[in-house]
């Protein structure tokens, strides 16, 4: 039936032992950062390092949250979530019209348009960034939500993945709709937008991720502290000079910061897999 | 209902002309078969009545319009595609109303209609389902469905059954002819498979390299083909060819019978359909023929044949008659009016009959 070969007796203990480990090695460093979220400054700090949760959780995650080093961590939390939510929206509303012109419609220098756009997955946002901030300064978008959202917005890699998908469709599917008088907006919501949407899942956990783990444009573009993202924002909590850092509510910082993207994962790989499942082509 | 005028249609893609200037006529009601091998330009026909192709030149006029310039949903037509091309993440019933919602048609109506074609289809069990949880005649069904609740003026079919399974097939042609009756409604109808092209058509158009070969009822095309090309595509097996030889200013076919016609020049050819040869003894026929093989089929035997001059030739015999093994020497008479003439072009000439003094 399935290719898996099966495993009896000793073989199915050395791939779970083998899983087990891997785990362990994976999950050990996130353990010991919820260990030290949950302990207080002095437990911390004297060796050895505590292995079992201490009795503090309220207490870090209270002051994390609300009071912070710079910004309370609700706030970033939130500046985060907007500019996460901002690019990857935006990105797919954006790539998923792009490609629909495209695929379908001919117009002069389409393809040069698409190699243009092909051509820009070359040209990650480090190589950019300096240009992109002197325009973005320039148009006074410095400590904005669009000054953080904007110049990430663009995606070739999507641009190009709902081109792919587009091409599957087969032609007798638009013009079945043409037949039925479906127009280029009705056909783009009416069939295109629902046969899209376990790609749309797809890239809304991996876009989503992806704009929440920017570090190096929020860096750059916002210096009001209260337009900090969480991801800068625990860089930014460990102090320069003398100042002693609060590393339980640092470690409590990271728990919070972790949390969106995983849960964004989990219920979303739910929806992915069930689309995958219900999908037909 | 309409009726259907092609006037010299014609088809270029860049300067490749893949049409060359056909000339129909579709009556009101009347089911048409565009039938030809693939790559002839039958589907691209058909796509220029539907409007999903432009017309390079010429005029298609559905009723008393043309329709040279109007959009698919302008021109009161419905269409049934090869893959049956329903959308996917709809239920049967939306794939059966789309086309009503989108022309704005109040939602009692559309409920009604629907469900008047299901029964009609027997599909009012499935309205719920998604297309993939269907079978290929269900979806066949559905496909149709879609195209009866627009109550279009013409029907339009690409191929519909080619990728069904030989039996389904067969009971799909039927329900089609049958339903195509009860609503009569002018239907065009695109194959490569000339059974399904006889069994269907009222008339049919056969085609070859983006022209029309001959219009006609299926039994006239078949009796009368007006082209070599024709008489080998329509009927199975197809119709015998035969070269002829000039001797001394006599035509000779088969190795030995001389066709008494004036007008046969060099390389004409004569064509015969199978169930016109007979097999008679050795010597006793116009000439004699060398058994290669034969095919029982049960309501009839195909005996292949192949004659002095080299040419191969089936006798349809029936099914309970003796027929001879591999080897044997065999005579073949055949009555000369069903002897057909073609010339070196293709083209017909008369049948033998006609030219005997």
């Amino acid at each position: 039936m399935s290719g898996m070969v099966e495993r009896r007796g000793i073989g199915v203990w050395l791939t779970h032992a083998g899983l087990v480990l891997g785990i362990a090695i994976i999950c050990f460093p996130i353990y010991i950062a919820f260990v030290a979220s949950t302990v207080d400054q002095a437990a911390l700090v004297t060796p050895p390092m505590p292995l079992v949760p201490g009795g503090h959780f309220l207490d870090n995650y209270h002051e994390a949250l609300f009071v912070g080093a710079n910004a309370p961590v609700w706030l970033m939390l939130a500046n985060s979530m907007v500019m996460a939510l901002g690019i990857t929206v935006g990105k797919i509303a954006i790539s998923i019209i792009s490609a629909y012109a495209i695929v379908y419609f001919r117009f002069r220098f389409r393809m040069v348009f698409f190699w243009m756009i092909f051509l820009t997955l070359m040209l990650p946002v480090e190589v950019r960034i300096v240009p992109t901030y002197e325009v973005a300064a320039g148009l006074g978008l410095l400590n904005s939500y669009t000054g953080l959202i904007l110049p990430l917005i663009a995606s070739a890699t999507a641009t190009f993945l709902f081109r792919q998908l587009f091409l599957t469709i087969p032609d007798e599917l638009v013009e079945a709709a043409r037949v039925d008088g479906a127009g280029p907006v009705r056909f783009f919501i009416d069939i295109l937008l629902p046969m899209s949407r376990t790609n749309i899942a797809a890239l809304f956990v991996i876009l989503f991720i992806y704009g929440w783990n920017q570090y190096l444009w929020p860096l750059l573009v916002t210096t009001d502290p209260s337009m900090n993202t969480i991801v800068m924002g625990i860089k930014q909590m460990l102090p320069t000079g003398d100042e002693v850092v609060e590393w339980p509510v640092v470690m409590a910082t990271a728990m919070l910061a972790m949390l969106p993207p995983v849960l964004v994962v989990i219920f979303m790989q739910n929806l992915f897999v069930k689309g995958l499942v219900e999908s037909e082509k | 209902m309409a009726d259907i005028t092609l006037k010299d249609i014609r088809k270029s893609y860049g300067r490749t002309e893949v049409i060359h200037g056909i000339d129909a006529h579709v009556e009101d009601g009347e089911f048409i078969v565009i039938v030809g091998p693939s790559g002839c330009g039958k589907s691209t026909l058909l796509r220029m009545v539907a409007g999903l192709e432009t017309v390079t030149g010429g005029e298609v006029s559905i009723g008393d319009r043309v329709v040279n310039d109007l959009e698919p949903r302008e021109r009161d037509i419905a269409m049934v595609f090869q893959n049956y091309a329903l959308y996917p993440h709809m239920s049967v019933f939306d794939n059966m109303a789309y086309g009503l919602k989108i022309a704005n048609v109040p939602k009692e109506e559309i409920r009604a209609r629907v469900t008047e074609a299901a029964r009609m289809l027997e599909l009012e069990p499935y309205l719920d389902r998604k297309p993939r949880q269907l079978s290929g005649g269900q979806r066949q069904r559905v496909a149709m469905g879609r195209a009866i609740v627009r109550k279009p003026a013409v029907f339009l079919f690409d191929e519909p059954l080619s990728n069904l399974d030989a039996k389904l097939r067969v009971q799909m042609r039927l329900e089609i002819k049958a339903l195509q009756r009860r609503l009569g409604v002018t239907a065009v109808y695109v194959t490569h498979d000339q059974v399904e092209a006889m069994t269907l058509a009222d008339r049919m158009i056969v085609m070859n390299a983006g022209v029309a070969e001959q219009i006609g009822a299926p039994l006239e095309v078949y009796a009368n083909p007006q082209t070599l090309f024709v008489a080998g595509f329509i009927g199975s097996p197809p119709m015998n060819v035969l070269r002829t030889e000039v001797r001394d200013g006599t035509a000779v076919v088969g190795g030995g019978y001389e066709v008494r016609g004036r007008d046969l020049a060099t390389g004409s050819v004569i064509g015969v359909r199978p169930e016109h040869v007979n097999l008679v003894a050795a010597g006793a026929g116009l000439f004699d023929a060398t058994v290669d093989f034969c095919e029982p089929l049960g309501a009839e035997t195909l005996v292949h044949t192949r004659t002095d001059a080299g040419d191969s030739l089936v006798v349809r015999i029936d099914g309970e008659a003796v027929f001879p093994s591999t080897g044997d020497r065999v005579g073949l008479i055949a009555d000369p009016v069903r002897l057909l003439a073609f010339d070196a072009a293709g083209r017909r000439i008369a049948s033998l009959a006609d030219l005997s003094p």
